[in-house]
Order: C-alpha cells, then sequence, then structure tokens
C-alpha cells in the first residue's frame, strides 16, 4: 500500500518562499492535503505522530499573533516541538544581525524555520545559509505565501472551484504582500482577477505597458479604475488593508477619501454577486477599506480565512518534513 | 484503508448484512500522518478519514488488500488508538504475500500469495479500476 | 669616485602596442629607461643589461587611469586600505587611481589629503590623486577649503556616495570650481525620489517587493546640473552614469557647448538588474524566484539598470557622449553584505574585474579595441590635463600589458582588493592583465 503511493505524485519542497515557485498541481495538493487536515482538526484528539522529533523555530520579527499562533498551533498538532522566537525575545534589538540570531538557531538543529520579517528577501537570505527548511510567513511587501493559499483553500471550499471566478482585490496593491502572492496563486488557478485601486498605490509597471511582454504572469490582471465597474458580478471581493503610513508618505491625501472612493459597504457589496465571498487578510482597519457592518456580515468568510490557516500549515509543514535536501530550483 | 481497501470493506459489510441483516459500519482511513518512513519517501497526496462511529470497546477490523511489510497496519493502528480504544482489533486482507518486517498476523485472509521482493502485487478492484484481479508482476526498477 | 647609477633599462617585447593617443596600433617593441618611455620601434639590437618582458600574443598600452575610486582610508580600514586598494588596481592594470573623499574623516582640508598622498606614496602599488570633497565634511552646506584643496594636489571636488542636494551650493562649487580650473564631480541622485530605494525601479523590484530608484532620479539633477554648469561656465562631470535618459541629456548639453563630462562603470555597462534575481543566465524575468534571489553582491547606487538602459551605454561610449570609463571601485567587508538586501551596503569592489568586463562590449564588436583602450587612458588623462595615459617618448613609462583572450574564472576570494563583494564572482571573464608596470617599474604580474 505504501509502495502504491510512493509512485503517486510525491512531491517535495525544500522550502516555502513563494506561490510563484508552485505549480497549479502543486497548489491542488497542498489544497487536497488541507482538506484532510482538517479532519484532524475536528477529531478530539487533535494530534497524529507525523512531525514527532522535528524541530520547528518560528521567528517574527514583525508583530502577529494570529499567524504565529496559527503555525505553533499546526506544528503542535502534528506532534512536533515548537519554539518561538519573537523580535523582543531574540537579540535583535541588541543590534545583533539577522545572520547571528539565525546561526544560533541552526544551532538549535532545527529542520523547518518559519520566518516573518520587514524585509524583503529576508527568508531567501536563510534558505541561502542555513540547512533547515524555511516557510516566509511574510517578508515585506514581498510575499505572504501562506496566507494565499489560505485563501485559495477558503474560495474553493466555499465556491466549490476556483478557474473562471472573477476575483476582485481593492486596495493598496503597492504594499500587500497578500495582494501579491494571491496575484500568483489566483492565476496559476485559472480564476479571473481585477484590480482597484488608487493609481498610486499600483506599482508603475502594471500600469506602463510592461504586462503586454510576451510570457507575462499577470497579462491577464485587469486594472479597473472604477470600483463599481471592478465589483460588478464578482465572486470574491477582497478587500486589502490600508495603513495610515501611506497618507503620510504622499501616496494619498486621506483615509478619508481613500473609504469614500474605495471603502467597501454593504451598497458597493451588493453590486457583486448574491453569494459572492467577502475576504480580508486581517488585521481590519474597520471605517476605511470596510464597513463594519459588511465585515461581520453573512458574506463575510473572514473567519474562515483564520480556520483554514492551520490546517492550510499543517499541510505545508507536513510537506516541508518530508522534502528532499535538494532544492527543488537548482542555481543556474 | 485507502484506498482499496475501502471497497473491500465494503462488499465485506454488504455480503455480512446479505447474511445475518445486521450493519456493520464502515470507515475510511488515511495512514498518511501516522507513517515511519515520510523522509524517505516523500510526502503524499492525503486523502480523508472518517471514522463515523465511536469505537471504544467495540471490535474493529481493519481491511486491506495487500498485507506485505506490516508498517502500514502498524500505522494503522496507531490511528485508530488515536480514535478511541476499541476493545478487539482485527486484520483481514485480500492477498498475503508474506516479508513481514513486524510481528503483524492478519486474523483473516483471502489467499497466501508468496513472492520475491523483486515482484508487485497490484489489486485491481471493479469500483476503482473498472475489474476484478489480482496481478504479479516483476518490479521494473530492479 | 661617486659611482654613477645607470637607470635601468627594460624592452617590452613583441607586443601590439596600442596608443590611442598617437593613433599607434601595430606589433611593436617598446624600450623603457628609467622611469620613461624612451623608444617604440623594432629593436633590432638589445644593449646589454636591459631586462626584457616578452609580450608577444598580448596588448601593450598606456596604464590605465581610474578616476572613480573608493580607498577607504582613513576610517574605514576593514574593507580596504590605501595598500591593498592601489595592490588591486595594479592587478587590474590600473597605473593612476583617483581616491573619492567620503572617507572618515572625509578629506575636506589639507591634513587629511596629505595623509592619503603621504600613505599612498609610502605603501601605495600605484599612483594615488586625491579628490577633494564639495562641502565641509561633505555635508552640503558650505563649501570646502576648495583652493586649499587644490594646492595640496585635489584634481577635482565631489561629494560621491551622495548628491549636491542643494542647487545653490551647486552652482557656487561650479562657479568657485571654475576659478580653479578644476570639476565638481556629481553623483546625480534627486533623494526625495530614491529614498528608501536599493535597487532600479521596475519590473524585478516590484516582484521583489523591493523599492527601486526611478531613472527620473538621476535624470532630474543631471539635467539641474547641465543648466547650472551652462548658468556658470563651470565644469560638471557626472559620476557613473547609468540611464538612456541621462545619456540624451548629455548629448544635447555638449552639443550646445555646455561643459560637461561623463563617466561609466564598467558594471553599468555591461549588467542588469535582473542579477538581484540571483542568476547571471540570460534569465527569464518572469521565472520563479530560487533561494539565490536578493542577491547583495548586485546592490548598488546607481542601481544596475534595465535591459534597455544598459544596451544603448555601449554606443553611448563609442559616440563620445560618455567621455571614459571609471570603476567606481567600493569594497565592503563580508559583514557589510551578508544581510537582508534592504540592509546592505551599496557597492561592487570592480579593480580587478574592470578590464575583462569592459572587453566583453570588444568581444561582441559594439566598440572597437583601440577606443575601448582610449576610454581608460588618453580619455581619463585629457581629463585630468596630465601627461598621463600615453606611450609618447619622454613621457612616464606607465604601461599595462593584458591577454584579450584569456579566460579566467572570477574567485573573489582571491582577489587582492579586501572587498570580495561583486556579483561576477563565480563567473567567466575573458580579457587579463599581465603585468603592469608604474614609471618602468613592474608593480603586478600575474602568476
Amino acid at each position: 500500500m505504501i509502495e502504491e503511493m510512493r509512485n503517486n505524485d510525491g512531491v517535495s519542497f525544500k522550502h516555502v518562499l513563494d506561490i510563484d515557485s508552485f505549480t497549479r498541481s502543486d497548489i491542488e495538493l497542498v489544497l487536497e492535503n488541507t482538506s484532510a487536515m482538517e479532519e484532524v482538526l475536528n477529531r478530539n484528539i487533535k494530534k497524529v505522530p507525523a512531525l514527532r522529533g522535528k524541530t520547528i523555530v518560528t521567528l517574527f520579527y514583525e508583530p502577529s499573533t494570529r499567524t504565529r499562533v496559527s503555525f505553533e498551533q499546526a506544528g503542535k498538532i502534528l506532534s512536533a516541538d515548537v519554539i518561538n522566537v519573537t523580535d523582543s525575545t531574540s537579540s535583535s534589538s541588541k543590534g545583533e544581525s539577522l545572520y547571528n540570531t539565525v546561526l544560533t538557531i541552526q544551532a538549535m538543529k532545527a529542520d523547518i524555520i518559519v520566518i516573518r520579517h520587514h524585509h524583503s528577501g529576508a527568508p531567501h537570505f536563510l534558505a541561502r545559509n542555513l540547512k533547515s527548511h524555511v516557510i516566509n510567513a511574510g517578508d515585506g511587501v514581498h510575499a505572504h505565501p501562506t496566507q494565499s493559499l489560505l485563501d485559495l483553500y477558503t474560495i474553493k471550499k466555499r465556491l466549490g472551484s476556483i478557474d473562471g471566478k472573477k476575483v476582485t482585490i481593492i486596495g493598496d496593491l503597492l504594499y500587500s504582500r497578500v495582494a501579491r502572492s494571491n496575484l500568483w496563486g489566483l492565476t496559476k488557478m485559472g480564476a479571473r482577477v481585477v484590480l482597484c485601486g488608487p493609481q498610486t498605490l499600483i506599482p508603475n509597471d502594471f500600469l506602463n505597458g510592461h504586462r503586454k511582454q510576451e510570457g507575462h504572469p499577470f497579462a491577464s490582471v485587469e486594472i479597473e479604475s472604477s470600483v463599481e465597474k471592478a465589483l460588478d458580478g464578482a465572486d470574491v471581493v477582497m478587500a486589502l488593508r490600508l495603513q495610515r503610513e501611506r497618507q503620510q508618505a504622499g501616496h494619498l491625501p486621506s483615509l478619508r477619501e481613500y473609504s469614500q472612493s474605495y471603502g467597501i459597504n454593504s451598497q458597493r457589496l451588493k453590486l457583486a454577486n448574491k453569494d459572492a465571498l467577502l475576504m480580508h487578510p486581517g488585521p481590519m482597519n474597520e471605517g476605511v477599506e470596510i464597513e463594519p457592518d459588511v465585515a461581520h456580515g453573512n458574506q463575510s468568510v473572514i473567519e474562515d480565512q483564520v480556520t483554514g490557516g492551520v490546517a492550510v500549515r499543517m499541510s505545508l509543514l507536513y510537506t516541508l518534513a518530508a522534502g528532499s535536501d535538494n532544492e527543488i530550483l537548482p542555481r543556474p | 484503508m485507502h484506498s482499496r481497501g475501502v471497497p473491500l470493506a465494503k462488499r465485506i459489510s454488504s455480503i455480512i448484512h446479505g447474511f445475518e441483516s445486521k450493519t456493520v459500519d464502515v470507515g475510511i482511513l488515511d495512514i498518511g500522518l501516522y507513517r515511519d518512513d515520510i523522509s524517505e519517501k516523500g510526502s503524499q497526496r492525503m486523502r480523508p478519514t472518517d471514522i463515523p462511529v465511536d469505537i471504544n470497546s467495540k471490535r474493529v477490523v481493519i481491511v486491506d488488500d495487500v498485507l506485505y511489510t506490516g508498517r502500514s497496519i502498524r500505522a494503522a493502528m496507531d490511528a485508530l488508538n488515536d480514535f478511541g480504544r476499541p476493545g478487539q482489533i482485527q486484520l483481514a486482507v485480500l492477498v498475503d504475500r508474506g516479508h513481514r518486517e513486524l510481528p503483524i498476523r492478519p486474523d483473516y485472509v483471502g489467499k497466501n500469495v508468496p513472492t520475491a521482493k523483486e515482484e508487485d502485487v497490484h489489486v485491481r478492484l471493479e469500483e476503482t479500476d473498472g475489474l476484478d484481479e489480482v496481478v504479479i508482476e516483476a518490479n521494473e526498477e530492479n | 669616485m661617486e659611482s654613477r647609477v645607470l637607470p635601468e633599462s627594460l624592452v617590452i617585447r613583441g607586443g601590439r602596442v596600442i596608443d590611442p593617443s598617437a593613433n599607434l596600433d601595430k606589433v611593436s617593441d617598446l624600450f623603457l629607461i628609467g622611469d620613461k618611455i624612451a623608444e617604440i620601434g623594432n629593436l633590432e639590437h638589445i644593449p646589454t643589461g636591459t631586462k626584457v618582458f616578452e609580450a608577444s600574443g598580448m596588448v601593450v598600452c598606456p596604464g590605465f587611469i581610474d578616476i572613480h575610486c573608493h580607498l577607504r582610508e582613513p576610517g574605514q580600514e576593514y574593507k580596504e586600505t590605501i595598500a591593498s586598494g592601489t595592490k588591486a588596481a595594479a592587478a587590474g592594470g590600473f597605473t593612476t587611481v583617483c581616491a573619492m573623499p567620503n572617507t572618515d574623516p572625509p578629506i575636506d582640508n589639507r591634513s587629511i589629503l596629505e595623509f592619503v598622498t603621504s600613505k599612498a606614496r609610502s605603501e601605495g602599488s600605484v599612483r594615488v590623486l586625491p579628490i577633494g570633497c564639495v562641502t565641509k565634511r561633505s555635508e552640503g552646506r558650505e563649501l570646502a577649503e576648495m583652493a586649499e584643496l587644490a594646492d595640496a594636489g585635489a584634481i577635482g571636488f565631489s561629494d560621491d556616495g551622495h548628491p549636491v542636494w542643494d542647487a545653490n551650493i551647486m552652482r557656487q562649487a561650479l562657479s568657485y570650481g571654475a576659478g580653479l580650473g578644476l570639476p565638481i564631480i556629481n553623483h546625480c541622485e534627486v533623494p526625495e525620489l530614491a529614498q528608501g530605494a536599493s535597487m532600479n525601479e521596475g519590473w524585478i523590484a516590484t516582484r521583489l517587493g523591493i523599492r527601486g530608484m526611478p531613472n527620473s532620479a538621476e535624470e532630474i539633477m543631471v539635467a539641474r546640473d547641465i543648466s547650472l554648469a551652462e548658468l556658470t561656465g563651470g565644469h560638471v562631470h557626472l559620476a557613473h552614469v547609468s540611464t538612456s535618459g541621462t545619456l540624451s541629456l548629455v548629448k544635447e548639453a555638449k552639443r550646445r557647448g555646455v561643459k560637461v563630462t561623463c563617466e561609466v562603470t564598467p558594471h553599468h555597462l555591461t549588467l542588469t538588474d535582473q542579477l538581484v534575481m540571483g542568476s547571471f543566465e540570460e534569465e527569464n524575468a518572469f521565472d520563479p524566484l530560487s533561494s539565490f534571489a536578493y542577491d547583495t553582491s548586485a546592490k548598488v547606487n546607481p542601481p544596475l539598470r534595465s535591459k534597455e538602459d544598459v544596451s544603448v551605454m555601449a554606443e553611448g561610449l563609442s559616440d563620445g557622449t560618455i567621455d571614459f570609463i571609471a570603476t567606481d571601485h567600493a569594497p565592503h567587508s563580508a559583514i557589510d553584505k551578508m544581510c537582508t538586501f534592504q540592509e546592505a551596503a551599496f557597492g561592487i569592489s570592480v579593480l580587478e574585474t574592470a578590464l575583462g568586463s569592459v572587453l566583453t562590449l570588444v568581444h561582441n564588436g559594439l566598440i572597437t579595441l583601440p577606443k575601448l583602450i582610449s576610454k581608460l587612458t588618453t580619455e581619463p588623462a585629457s581629463f585630468l590635463n596630465s601627461n598621463l595615459g600615453t606611450l609618447q617618448v619622454g613621457k612616464p613609462a606607465d604601461i599595462t600589458i593584458f591577454d584579450p583572450n584569456r579566460e579566467w574564472y572570477v574567485d573573489s576570494s582571491k582577489f587582492l582588493s579586501k572587498g570580495k563583494n561583486t556579483p561576477l564572482n563565480g563567473q567567466y571573464l575573458k580579457g587579463k592583465v599581465k603585468a603592469t608596470f608604474l614609471g618602468g617599474q613592474k608593480v603586478y604580474e600575474d602568476s
């Protein structure tokens, strides 16, 4: 029986740095395994021995209770030993470099490191300097692959499929790592993606014709300046968080104006499909990008996004722990 | 057990129902999270586990198509124990091909088929493969 | 009786002698007496006691001159010293380098300048010419004592590392410099547009989630400085140009007769921002990122630009819009680059790979070899108003001998520079220095 399974689409990753390196079938595998993991979460005894003896270290340089707890729970259910290192407990406040902190952790013989850092590329830095597997829990404005996978899982679970669905993403694309990972994930899974937001918060090369280049992965993504047109007939509405710093950096005149032009309220949400899902990666700025009544309304699947998170992370930890030591992409 | 143990278990359950007019519940077990060889064989596609009834104090029969090293069965027993404390666990297999690596023995065997390690035993069932047959093949990799 | 010490003599035999200043390109022998060039020609008879250096199959040309080099001493000796930096220069075929003043303390007064020149005399392997700061402590607020710096030997002024931010200060500096007959060398970068940026703005930066510097950040200040040079009659030299827009502005300004000159680095002639993705191959910019992405050895200011910009640089060099090549050698220690991309220091260690890099243009037919050599010798010499960069009889015997076809593997751990930071590490280059002579003395030979 196990022998039969061996020939049957076993997949091994060395790291989970971003969705750009997942093929469509890789994503489907992760989503299927996530369903199986959700079943474990519904048992009385929420523990399986799959990762027994493995050490997972979570290294969070940016505060995030939700994501860190999600990974911790995922690891513990799989019987791994989980050690949490947060910015205040690490020595980085003493000026110790990322590299030194990381060598210290390597000495702990961590099998998997989960890192969240405010600089893009921090997980890649770890991945090329350490023997451990690395999962990116959010790096700078580059990527947040686990969030994207759980968004895909939520959509698949609620709507049955992702192909052909109109997914409208509204807000700050420039600074949103979740949106960027979602662009990769959604386009790979065949969704029709529409982006909408103030022009100052859309990266210039999405606007300047660069996407006409042959083979551009985001050639099919539509940019819509009218929020009404963007929402019309949408199957999924994703609201992105808008931070006050954007106003200070000169991108916007005020959060108030943003809210008036792009905020998701019940009136705008009516333009989407009747059963459209309302998603938000959290944490929400209620009253800015999303109104409280829709945030907690019955189209909102924001709660699902949280629960799904543990199952997705279990699925990834399981896949990585079984992973080979050869990186899936060789250095050219 | 996934995957061909499931239709076999269903057939057995319906045959028993035919004889005794009693319903024997059928559960589905995926042992992916209990295997002892994850690092060597890589992770696999997992399928759902579904144990529909309380198994405490019950007699549970594990049904699989081929019994080989016995490691899958050990993993299945570990999985079952996480769902409760069965009164008795028994093992029913369609084919026992020998070469046990653990002290596991079946209670019910369809057929003993001695094989060499270089051979593969494939069980095919109507429900999953369109026909019923058991085939022994030389392993192409050797 | 006083014994007379005869000056040493040397013959460099059988090389292809290329001296753009004399329009010379032919296989010839080069005869040196003491520290001067004595004769070029086919020597039938070599005087006894003359040393011979066999150069057949090699190119023999004037020693290269680098107008833009960071030697890091005083203050940052862990990155480089005058001793190690000049050894690296010699290995790269450079016989003269100009030391940028952004040391610690910066070179804004005579005593620090004299520290550098005297260190160079005692420990340097090649000639070091100093550049003074434009402003006091390079802070951009008040002019440095430029006359004193000039008197002590400064060949120009720069606040390199950052631009002269204030347009009025730049205007005054150009004017004051004009009075001294010396140029202001500016690093053109509008800070508000480049704030927090680490690489070229474009698709690669977007997908890496790194803030980029748009071409406009350079071009706006280039336009400003051209206008100020025109206004004051001063000479502005644009350091390390990198965009096609800059070239257009310079071309147009030269046509109008403005005193503007500019330089380009080997990396801005040959490398693109795709290197930040961590692969050297002509890789598809849409491929998935590997863990080698965010390559800090490709972090430099101005940043490596897009394919479109790099592709016009060679022509700009060839048609004279760009006056010469300068390395902007910026050595860093491993600590400065062993971190996230955002935290890493800007800069590439260039001296030892410069020749191999720029010869790519010759190998690809984008520029002729004699013209390329002029961009390393005649043109920088003319910028310095000096008698260097030439093989004419009676001139200093600064000579570089190189094999333009020698393929070699770049192993930065073997660099003579303390700076091992280069994206070329692990690559092959075609063209290597065989030997370098300064004033007739051999200061480098390839083993």
